[in-house]
């Protein structure tokens, strides 16, 4: 049978958030796919070296609109790391609480988002209307449904009060009942089991090979979780399962994504029930120490990685973001290959990607005017020449 | 384990339920207390040290002196001449804010309050540029 190349994207490949997809079909099977990103670059991390590290914040913040809170716990850190502030306590606590949140409305964003690609419009309905429950936890807590903005240099804005605790508590009550009716939902339904099951395979040592993180990752059986391998904020002080899947298809990250909202509901109340007393927040100079920093963080989809450089005045040097879609995107192309046309959007919904904040890597020189993609054996001699202007070698490496 | 129709006792079940969605524009919208809204200002407060200026991430505020000053206060005998006490307007543009209140929380005398209107939409566009002050 003939070959036939055909785009899918950069308009609404899966979400509705530009990115190309090319698959080459033979019939209606996929024999390859290609990503390629590059259509969403906003200039973020410049826009970041131009302003001071609490305007950043707000930037930063809006690196995503999901995970809004991942992105500026794991800056923050960063910017704590350099200044050696010691953050007090309830304001790790607080952060860990909005995290958990955050990873419920997107956890409940994605179920709505899985089930409306598989056609099942019931399922999409029915959690997003639950996902108002906890956006509405968000805004009474920060003031804001979806850029909380809670952080601040050395600690967090607002206080939790026993009110605020109690409305909470009485919310998440609701969503843990409806989140086991989705699970059971999602479990025995056969329109979902004849969607996902055997779709978009990603084999353990592929998913190794590829560096998947998250949801993605955990789903393949690799239990790979920041939040259990180097404990930040205070998780090393709450109780909660990793939990992963050996089935390595969608309904694997399904199941995933479901038990970890169970998770979550535990964790939050751990939370709210055993606050630490004590101040929000302490003073951070203006200035930052020089000094390079590089912080991870588990955001609802994976791995987040800022890395920071400070040169001493009050605005940073470097700030570099790797989002976890970024990580997935490797997979993607892997998972698509052998299926069929049909499955490619819910495949790529399966990631949960999220392209905004992926694209950060088009390189435009101002000179000659013109966008340029750069490949390994460039960027090797490249990276080689910078590090010898510094007086370091890697020829030989 | 297939259970065919699982979903179907409980759409039954919510064709008795109320709507979970307000009819918003002809209802007033649930908006919970210390909701981040426009931000406004008190000018009697407002002693122009341009801290809110410096914070703010998307370059909304500006402060400038009033038009009309006010004159210095009839000087009392014995005592060198108190200096007038300076009037500052705050320009804000809505269509810069991204409402993170940052600029409430610097305002070393509480001179900027944040309220909880949202309404903020306007065909015009220099009804977005608000200037607060006599």
């Amino acid at each position: 049978m003939s070959k036939i190349t055909i785009p899918l994207g950069p308009q609404h490949p899966a979400l509705k958030e530009p990115e190309n997809f090319m698959l080459v079909l033979e019939g209606e099977q996929i024999s390859g796919a290609t990503v390629n990103l590059g259509y969403n670059h906003r200039g973020m991390e410049k826009a970041a070296e131009e302003r001071t590290y609490i305007q950043d914040l707000y930037l930063i913040e809006r690196v995503c609109g999901i995970c809004s809170h991942s992105h500026t716990t794991c800056y923050i850190t960063n910017v704590e790391e350099l200044a050696k502030a010691e953050t007090p306590k309830r304001a790790l606590a607080i952060r860990a609480l909005f995290g958990e949140l955050e990873r419920v409305h997107s956890h409940l964003l994605w179920l709505g988002v899985a089930g409306y690609e598989m056609g099942f419009e019931t399922l999409f309905m029915y959690t997003w209307r639950d996902r108002e429950q906890v956006l509405d936890c968000l805004e009474l807590l920060s003031g804001n449904r979806v850029h909380y903005s809670i952080n601040t240099l050395g600690g967090v804005r607002r206080d939790i009060t026993a009110e605020q605790k109690a409305e909470v508590l009485k919310r998440i009550q609701y969503l843990k009942e409806r989140t086991n009716y989705y699970i059971k939902l999602a479990t025995e339904e056969p329109t979902v089991l004849a969607r996902t099951q055997n779709v978009g395979k990603l084999p353990l040592d592929v998913a190794i090979e590829r560096g998947a993180v998250g949801p993605t990752a955990r789903a393949s059986g690799l239990a790979r979780d920041v939040r259990k391998d180097e404990p930040y904020l205070i998780y090393n002080e709450l109780d909660f399962k990793v939990i992963t899947h050996d089935s390595c298809d969608v309904f694997g990250r399904l199941v995933v994504r479901a038990l970890e909202l169970v998770e979550s509901y535990k964790m939050i109340e751990q939370i709210l029930n055993n606050l630490p007393e004590g101040p929000i927040a302490v003073k951070v100079p203006m200035r930052i120490a020089p000094g390079e920093a590089v912080n991870h963080y588990e955001a609802p989809r994976g791995e987040d990685i800022h890395y920071l450089k400070s040169n001493g005045t009050d605005k940073p040097e470097r700030l570099k973001v790797r989002a976890p879609t970024l990580a997935n995107l490797q997979s993607v192309a892997y998972m698509l290959e052998g299926g069929w046309l049909a499955d490619v959007p819910l495949v790529i919904a399966a990631i949960d990607p999220c392209m905004s904040c992926t694209d950060r890597a088009a390189v435009w020189d101002p000179k000659k005017g013109k966008t340029q993609v750069y490949g390994w054996e460039e960027l090797r001699k490249m990276s080689i020449e910078q590090y010898r202007r510094r007086g370091v070698d890697f020829t030989r490496l | 384990m297939k259970k065919p129709a699982r979903v179907f006792s409980e759409v039954i079940k919510h064709l008795f339920k109320k709507p979970a969605t307000c009819a918003y524009p002809f209802e007033p919208a649930r908006i919970m207390p210390h909701f981040r809204g426009r931000i406004a200002f008190e000018q009697d407060k407002c002693i122009g040290c341009q801290m809110c200026v410096r914070v703010c991430p998307s370059k909304a505020i500006e402060i400038v002196l009033s038009k009309d000053q006010p004159p210095a206060p009839a000087p009392v005998e014995g005592q060198p001449a108190a200096p007038a006490k300076k009037l500052f307007d705050c320009i804000m543009k809505l269509d810069h804010c991204v409402f993170c209140a940052q600029c409430v929380e610097t305002c070393p005398k509480k001179a900027l309050i944040m309220t909880q209107d949202f309404e903020l939409a306007h065909v015009d566009r220099k009804e977005l540029r608000r200037h607060y002050g006599k």
